[in-house]
């Protein structure tokens, strides 16, 4: 049987990478794709604990953990292709016009 | 070690030299298609671990929608090629919060579930088991996610319409 840690390392592996890749990059796809990353670290976690408590729920909540991240994605695309139609740049440090 | 542990020692392993290539490839199309092993073997994951449903669900909702939808973002934005144009100057300080929240995460784990005392023994998550559950104690958690995957549809059409007036005003009085 595996072991509950095993899972719960190679999710914070990937949230890790995730975080690095959010931080890293500038161009605003790559770090949509980051952030997707997280989300799936995160639904690692909620399957793992869901088996390790022997309850369905957290698989349940993993779905809509995934539906979330659809939204997201087509929101955050959406967004993206419109910066890209108006400033012809998608690096997230171009765009600063709400920076303090 | 079991041979499910060695099972999922290999996929995991795929899954996180996918993830590492996701943040530090130099194409962006790389990107996408590293993000397909990493979101593929998170659903190997979710086999292992006898979560059936979802590792199909997996497949189908990420690596046959979101990738895709994300290599047409890439294809209708103009994304330079290398490391450069693609990451900030800030990539050792992007590279110690990343290495910090990986230690205190592990420590964490290692601390509250120790390496041997907490094993796994999976209940199956088949889609009769998971349905079971979403229609009848996360009735209106479904309905509220339906109605923000509409909300969020219907948001993204209107955003990214290209007769958009604000738009084609601006446009207009840059030409």
């Amino acid at each position: 049987m595996i072991r509950l840690s095993m899972v719960l390392i190679f999710s914070a592996i990937l949230f890790a990478t995730g975080v690095y890749g959010v931080l890293a990059r500038r161009n605003a796809v790559l770090v949509l794709m980051s952030i997707e990353l997280m989300l799936n670290a995160v639904n690692v976690n909620l399957v793992a604990f869901a088996q390790h408590l022997q309850e369905i729920t957290g698989q349940v909540f993993a779905l809509f953990v995934i539906t979330v991240a659809a939204a997201e994605v087509g929101i955050g695309l959406a967004i993206v292709i419109l910066i890209y139609r108006n400033r012809e740049t998608i690096n997230v440090d171009e765009v600063n016009l709400l920076k303090w | 070690m079991t041979a499910l542990e060695i099972a999922f020692v290999v996929v995991a392993v795929a899954g996180v030299i996918g993830a590492f290539r996701v943040v530090t490839a130099r194409n962006v199309v790389h990107a996408a298609l590293y993000l397909v092993i990493t979101l593929s073997a998170t659903a190997g994951v979710y086999l292992l671990l006898a979560a059936e449903f979802l590792a199909w669900v997996q497949i189908l909702i990420y690596v046959g929608a979101i990738v895709i939808l994300f290599l047409f973002g890439l294809m209708l934005t103009k994304a330079p090629i290398g490391r450069e144009a693609l990451d900030n100057q800030r990539r050792g300080v992007a590279f110690l919060v990343g290495a910090a929240i990986l230690a205190g995460l592990i420590y964490l784990v290692v601390d509250a579930f120790g390496w041997d005392e907490t094993r796994l023994d999976p209940i199956q998550g088949t889609a009769t088991e998971v349905g079971g559950s979403i229609f009848s104690r996360f009735v209106l958690p479904f309905e509220a996610i339906s109605f923000l995957l509409l909300a969020a549809l219907i948001g993204a059409i209107v955003l990214s319409r290209k007769d958009d007036p604000v738009v084609r005003e601006r446009k207009e009085r840059r030409a």
